[in-house]
């Protein structure tokens, strides 16, 4: 029997020794290595010529751009899940963690991260003094903040939602901490993780493009990237250009989706808990090619002592495990303690945030923000409702055809990714040739990129609605007001809120791209907290940034709790399919 | 104690060492509003090698929460648990546990989820590899080794889940309800060769306990069995099992044995709180009287049946007969006594005289019939008619009952308890559940049914 077992199998005694398929995978992973390491080489130039870093506009030079704002997309990228990982768990796991976790992410999650990008600058500037690498952990660090929340609670939900009998299991079985993070804790999070993961790297590009080129007090900070070459075009008045960059960078969104995204959803599949099969099985012809490659194989077998040598070291760390009985009184006070510290903590940071504002600025900003903010908010409500009006009927009829949907799905999806202030240049010409105020122009360049999420996920929502009850509505021949007041909308709901959430996340981020604008010599501003913000971090006024990050913080949580929190539940409790 | 219980049949003392003893375990959850619910009451407990030990009860008799006790993997309230003398206080590492819904890990080949204990250990991997091998072989797994569970069918599943937990070789084998997740030939099967498994030399563990709600399957496999009564659980009996092994189940003595044990489970005592017949139900609160969970459409099932059985039959028949085991039947069993139209003696049941003019009745006539014995006699209903009779608009909110019923409830069972009242109600037309606005409201005098 154990004889019998250890022969090879005929199939590999045939397979020839190394296959074309395995010369592609090895020439491009070595490829990859070595580009990688020339770019790395170049994030660390001197300041000296990276602070006047003239970004030549010639289209030759967009690849080397473009090569360089996606390292810096996948750097933040890593560091979004190593942050998620350590997070995530310190939260689902530490009782006392998470009652200060939990909320924080919330709130971080309403910052707007372009407002931060002048307050961060400075910092990471004088963290690397006389290197560019301060420039690009800043960039690196916006594009951070726009994916990390997100993936983060996802695998949080993930942690806490885990199978108790899963988790049982491992306690029983004595995993080490370590052994169950890799072995139940990370799979288990795994397809939440990829798909949040997709969605927020596509929402990357946006901050990607904003953050390489910004001027904080007068100073002008420019990397080389696609977002500073588009930059630097439009300074020169050159749309021509601008198109050339559009092209790359859609080549970029949909290049990163089909060799990076599509396989690891593919791939995710495997982790998928319940035992029943998918209904449609996510395809990837490039994960499909991988595995018939013997390379990954080649790669992981040398780790694999790595893996186990680390399950050992671990091991002091002890089992994934909690004593079952815990003395009240030690409980009790370690809980008072915490507090304490915690309320001090806060109390601490309140009053030096008052008395940094009492001595600098003052709080009439505040008062001044509210109103502003009002505008915005504003703005934003046309944002989401023109978008709602238009693409809600789109996007249902686009959903319920599969043959529409296929094709349209992959297309929006780009169209989401795609960072929109590559596109407002020619916005921006054609309100000034139009006369159009900002006022009202930034209506319609905050709706570029805030607009997608609504059609894609009502497209998601309609194409989700079961056929037969389709197909019932349609024999009973329903007019299509009936069919609409309670088929499709009841059946998009939860997924239209999903998309509006992010819709309106969007445009106020947006807003503060979008609320001012310099195309050549021509100067657009709005009034809107936006504007404010962008001014200020313009002039260097860090008390103006910062209130107005907080007014526009507030102004999103408190519009999160008053209308998107209770249409989730309404969602969630009521039309749920 | 042991002798002090009420079927106890003294023909058998355990010889082997001790290798677990539960020692006057009480567990006690909390209700939403911080009351101490007890689920577990003073059992003790102890395995010894070489038997197999089974835990029968109904669901709610806290026997899977007794499990997890000893596994270590919740704390007993009070009590102690040792394993080879000595107290845990954490995962018992003296056992392995098979779980109802396998517990595989799906992204882990058959191999691989048969190593994770090896592995967690610090096995060099030759080593567990082997092993692993072995034990895929000696549980028939031979040839799926390289399968995903997603792969399997549940049997198989289920081989996997029992090739994990002996691999380890755990001094006890730890098994929670694990056929019962399984199709009736296919819970046989393997029920069959883990038996034969356990009388062969190499079996790699010394004893097992096993938690069921099949009387059959208790008679069959364990040398005592032990009968929980339910809210709040307390081992009701001890019953010492010595047929010979293999056990044949048309035998006369193994059926005395599961004929016995239906009395044991079906008898009402006191404590276990449902002397219906004793207790003026007018009197009963809600909380001191649970509703068993049936549904009026199960429930008219039995009536029916009974009826054409010619109003009385043995209650092993009956279950045999509908393929019930005694989670499904015994609620329903239940809710036709509560509701006095049945009386359950010595595992026998006979339709009553309301029982038999309900099932000769027209719908109309029947719900009405319905309706009354439900306002009279199960008083969760009662409560609920007479609270939206004094209100204004005989409306309430369902968070009133909930947070009523809370005070003798889980949180969980709270809201099984409403939704098995708004079942009965709906039915017998005394009151409606309007999903909306979370409402119960009264059937108003024009809905009712004519006379």
């Amino acid at each position: 029997m154990a004889g019998a077992r250890s022969f090879p199998t005929r199939g590999v005694l045939n397979r020839p020794r190394f296959s074309p398929v395995d010369v592609i995978v090895f020439v491009v992973i070595v490829l990859l290595l070595f580009g990688v390491l020339r770019l790395a080489h170049a994030m660390n130039a001197s300041t000296a010529t990276a602070r006047v870093t003239v970004i030549s506009t010639r289209p030759s030079e967009l690849p080397y751009y473009a090569a360089r704002s996606l390292l810096r997309m996948f750097i933040a990228f890593f560091l979004s899940i190593a942050f998620t990982f350590v997070y995530a768990t310190a939260a689902a796991r530490s009782r006392r963690a998470r009652l200060v976790l939990i909320p924080l992410l919330d709130i971080l999650q309403s910052v707007p991260v372009l407002g931060f990008l002048a307050i961060t600058i400075t910092f990471f500037i004088a963290l690397f003094p006389g290197s560019v690498l301060g420039l690009e952990c800043a960039s690196i660090f916006a594009i951070f903040t726009s994916q990390a929340w997100n993936m983060t609670f996802s695998m949080y939900h993930s942690l806490i939602t885990e199978p108790t009998e899963l988790d049982e299991a491992a306690r029983m079985f004595r995993l080490t901490k370590w052994e169950r993070f890799w072995r139940l804790d990370v799979p288990g999070s795994m397809i939440g993780l990829v798909w949040n993961g997709m969605m927020s790297f596509g929402g990357g590009w946006f901050f990607l493009a904003a953050s390489e080129a910004i001027s904080v007090g007068n100073t002008k900070y420019t990397l080389p990237g696609i977002g500073s070459y588009v930059q630097a075009a439009v300074d020169k008045g050159d749309l021509a250009e601008v198109g050339a960059a559009i092209a790359v960078m859609v080549i970029m969104v949909v290049g990163v989706n089909v060799l990076f995204w599509r396989p690891l959803v593919a791939y995710a599949e495997k982790f998928r808990v319940e035992t029943s099969e998918a209904a449609e099985q996510p395809k990837s012809y490039v994960l499909n090619f991988l595995r018939q490659s013997r390379v990954p194989g080649y790669i992981s077998r040398p780790l694999r002592p790595v893996g186990r040598d680390l399950d050992r070291a671990t091991r002091p760390f002890g089992l994934a495990e909690s004593p079952l009985r815990t003395f009240g009184y030690k409980r009790r006070s370690g809980d008072v303690a915490f507090t304490v510290v915690t309320g001090a903590v806060i109390l601490w940071g309140i009053y030096r945030a008052a008395v940094y504002f009492d001595h600098t600025a003052g709080f009439s900003p505040f008062i001044r923000c509210l109103g502003l903010g009002f505008l915005t908010f504003a703005r934003v409500a046309v944002v989401v409702v023109a978008s709602t009006l238009i693409w809600v009927p789109v996007g249902a009829k686009i959903g319920m055809s599969p043959r529409l949907s296929r094709y349209a799905q992959p297309v929006v999806q780009v169209l989401a990714s795609f960072p929109a202030i590559l596109l407002f240049p020619f916005a921006i010409v054609i309100f000034l040739a139009l006369g159009i105020s900002l006022n009202f122009g930034g209506i319609l360049l905050m709706a570029l990129g805030a607009q997608w999420y609504i059609l894609f996920n009502v497209i998601a929502g309609a194409s989700a609605i079961p056929t037969d009850l389709r197909e019932l509505m349609d024999q009973f021949r329903v007019p299509w007001r009936q069919k609409w007041r309670q088929l499709i909308l009841p059946g998009i709901f939860p997924y239209y809120v999903t998309g509006g959430i992010t819709a309106a996340g969007g445009a106020w981020n947006a807003s503060i791209v979008a609320e001012i604008a310099t195309y050549g010599t021509h100067h657009l501003t709005a009034s809107g907290l936006g504007a404010y913000i962008a001014q200020a971090t313009v002039k260097g006024d860090f008390p103006g940034v910062l209130a107005g990050i907080v007014v526009m913080s507030f102004y999103v949580v408190v519009v999160n709790r008053l209308l998107w929190r209770p249409l989730y539940h309404l969602a969630e409790t009521k039309y749920s399919l | 104690m042991t002798s002090t219980l009420p079927g106890t049949t003294p023909s058998y003392e355990p010889t082997g060492e001790v290798i677990i003893e539960a020692g006057h375990v009480t567990k006690h959850f909390t209700t939403p509003d911080g009351q101490p619910l007890p689920v577990l009451e003073d059992i003790s407990l102890q395995l010894h090698a070489g038997e197999i030990v089974a835990l029968l009860g109904k669901s709610g008799s806290g026997k899977s929460t007794l499990l997890r006790c000893i596994a270590g993997l919740i704390a007993p309230t009070t009590g102690t648990v040792a394993c080879r003398g000595t107290a845990i206080n954490g995962a018992n590492p003296g056992v392995a546990m098979v779980f109802q819904t396998f517990a595989l890990l799906p992204w882990l080949t058959v191999q691989a989820n048969t190593e994770m204990g090896l592995e967690a250990r610090g096995m060099p991997p030759a080593e567990r590899h082997r092993r692993a091998l072995k034990m895929i072989d000696l549980i028939g797994l031979d040839g799926f080794e390289q399968a995903y569970p997603r792969e399997l069918s549940g049997g198989m599943r289920q081989r996997v889940g029992f090739a994990r937990a002996l691999v380890v070789e755990p001094d006890a084998l730890l098994m929670d309800e694990p056929f019962s997740a399984l199709d009736v030939l296919t819970a046989e099967n393997l029920r069959n060769e883990l038996l034969s498994l356990w009388g062969g030399k190499d079996f790699p563990t010394k004893a097992i306990l096993i938690v069921t709600h099949n009387i059959e399957e208790a008679v069959q496999m364990a040398d005592r069995i032990f009968v929980l009564s339910s809210s709040p659980g307390r081992f009701k009996a001890e019953i010492h099992c010595r047929l010979p092994r293999p056990r044949d189940r048309r035998s006369p003595e193994f059926e005395a044995l599961v004929d016995q044990i239906y009395g044991i489970m079906t008898e009402r005592t006191p404590e276990a709180g449902q002397q219906t017949t004793v207790v003026e139900p007018g009197l009963a609160s809600p909380t001191d009287i649970p509703l068993p969970h049936a549904s009026v459409g199960a429930l008219a099932g039995l009536l029916d049946i009974l009826s054409k059985r010619g109003g009385r039959d043995d209650l092993p028949v009956l279950a045999r007969l509908l393929n019930f085991e005694v989670d499904d039947l015994l609620p329903v069993v239940d809710a036709a006594e509560m509701l006095g139209f049945a009386a359950v003696a010595h595992a026998d049941i006979e339709l009553t005289a309301t029982g038999k003019a309900l099932v000769e009745a027209d719908i109309l006539v029947s719900k009405k019939l319905f309706a009354a014995a439900a306002r009279e006699r199960a008083p969760l209903v009662k409560a609920i008619v007479r609270a939206l009779e004094t209100t204004k608009d005989q409306t309430l909110d369902q968070q009133f009952f909930l947070n009523l019923l809370g005070r003798g409830f889980s949180e969980d069972e709270a809201r099984a308890q409403l939704d098995t009242a708004i079942q009965w109600g709906r039915y017998a037309e005394l009151f409606d559940y309007t999903a909306d606005n979370r409402e119960l409201l009264l059937t108003g005098p024009e809905d009712e049914i004519p006379e």
